[in-house]
């Protein structure tokens, strides 16, 4: 086992894992935040996606102990108290969720794109969003609840 | 995953004493973007990971006017994508990266990584290779630098000994022209089914005319392979369709498909063809764009 210090959505964590847990297996079963999900296991669909250090990553292909020391933020930091991140809402409003098995992995990617640039294009938006796969969607209202946070 | 021992290294000199250490039954991890994947489906087990991700000194992109660019092998592909140096003297390496796999892998795994894993479909060795690179191969005793021609050897097999790091790659400025590289893939983020990448050096003094040219292809191989045949053809030429031609159909042939999902050994040769055909002519658009 070995021990990890890490900030995730704030707040200061400490536990011990076994090497080889990923950030994912790390954020999902040892903590039990069950937001970030495991769909291929391999980085491919993006149903595993953070940020770490403002960053988007593929949790499920991150070794845990390689985000010690650093920030984590998961889609159960976005929210603020009852107030819905301005993505979150746009996701709700323009009928960008279906299972919802996506929605957390899209809705950290999408954050991440606005982070570093507030006002993109929708080839940007698909671009930045093609890590993350939809069964249900067909992607349409994803993107376009995405172009709707750049225009507020 | 199985269980290892997790060795962090936070200077070059400590990954060598553990490579040094514990050899072959250790592995280097850089982002882990090719490694994790291979270790969750049982691929490859090593009893020792030593975890370089912290190893800051090798996380650098230094461009000079003379020695050309070198990029430390730590550096993320995100971090090569959105250089303005990279953009600025070698535009087609930072457009190879817009195309690989996605932005959170990029952010994430390594160009040292990337060319140590050495996937046959791997977008960097292709590019890199048209772009004349040389990689710094670092053990405890010290360096060597081999071109990256001599570094790839087969399907995932490089030069690396079991006691070497990589630390650097370097792109001379000898190798400065205008680049296109053309990914051939079913989806965005897909490794590339056939890829291509024209490296046009135009001679300074007399227009329209070819100093030198490199013409790699991905996924149509063992590694990545260059077409010394269509090279020879352009190099010292003046650039036509009838000689663009010539050297497509060379290239298709230099190729070395092999049939899988993605398409029969004849599809993929003319890939090749077609690829390159577009490329040299999107080279030379840029080359000799007034």
């Amino acid at each position: 086992m070995e021990t990890l210090d890490l900030t995730i959505n704030g707040e200061s964590v400490e536990t011990r894992i076994e090497p080889g847990t990923t950030l994912q297996q790390l954020l999902h079963d040892t903590l039990g935040m069950t937001g970030t999900k495991e769909g291929c296991g391999a980085g491919l669909c993006g149903c595993c996606t953070v940020m770490v250090d403002g960053m988007a990553v593929k949790s499920c292909i991150v070794l845990a102990l390689q985000v010690r020391g650093k920030s984590v933020q998961t889609i159960e930091g976005l929210a603020r108290e009852e107030v819905l991140d301005p993505v979150q809402q746009a996701f709700i409003e323009n009928g960008a969720i279906q299972c919802g098995y996506c929605s957390a992995g899209m809705i950290m990617s999408s954050k991440a794109l606005l982070q570093e640039n507030s006002l993109p294009s929708e080839s940007q938006v698909r671009h930045a969003l093609s890590g993350n796969l939809c069964r249900c969607t067909g992607y349409h209202k994803i993107v376009k609840s995405v172009l709707k946070v750049g225009e507020k | 995953m199985h269980t290892f021992k997790y060795l962090p290294a936070n200077t070059v000199k400590d990954a060598c004493d553990l490579l040094a250490q514990y050899g072959e039954e250790a592995k280097i991890l850089g982002g882990g973007q090719s490694l994790m994947t291979l270790m969750k489906e049982g691929f490859v087990s090593p009893a020792y990971i030593i975890d370089i991700k912290c190893l800051s000194d090798l996380d650098y992109i230094r461009y000079d006017i003379n020695d050309g660019l070198r990029i430390g092998a730590l550096s993320t592909h995100r971090s090569v994508e959105t250089s303005d140096v990279v953009k600025e003297n070698f535009a087609m390496l930072a457009e190879m990266e817009h195309t690989l796999a996605s932005v959170a892998v990029r952010n994430w795994g390594t160009v040292g990584g990337s060319l140590a894993h050495a996937d046959p479909a791997s977008d960097l060795a292709a590019t890199l290779l048209a772009l004349g690179a040389e990689v710094t191969l670092t053990r405890s005793a010290g360096d060597r630098v081999l071109s990256l021609d001599d570094f790839l050897i087969d399907y995932f097999e490089t030069a690396l000994q079991p006691d070497e790091l990589l630390t650097e790659i370097r792109l001379p400025i000898s190798s400065q022209g205008k680049g296109f590289y053309y990914k051939f893939a079913q989806r965005a983020t897909d490794l590339a089914v056939v890829s291509v990448a024209v490296n046009l050096m135009p001679d300074p003094d007399k227009p329209k005319q070819c100093r030198d040219i490199r013409i790699a292809m991905g996924s149509v191989g063992p590694k990545a392979l260059r077409s010394r045949r269509a090279e020879d053809l352009i190099k010292g030429q003046s650039i036509t369709d009838a000689l663009i031609e010539e050297a497509a159909r060379a290239s298709a042939e230099d190729a070395q498909p092999t049939t899988d999902i993605n398409g029969s050994e004849e599809y993929k040769r003319e890939l090749v063809h077609v690829l390159v055909t577009r490329s040299i002519k999107e080279a030379a658009g840029r080359a000799w764009t007034p």
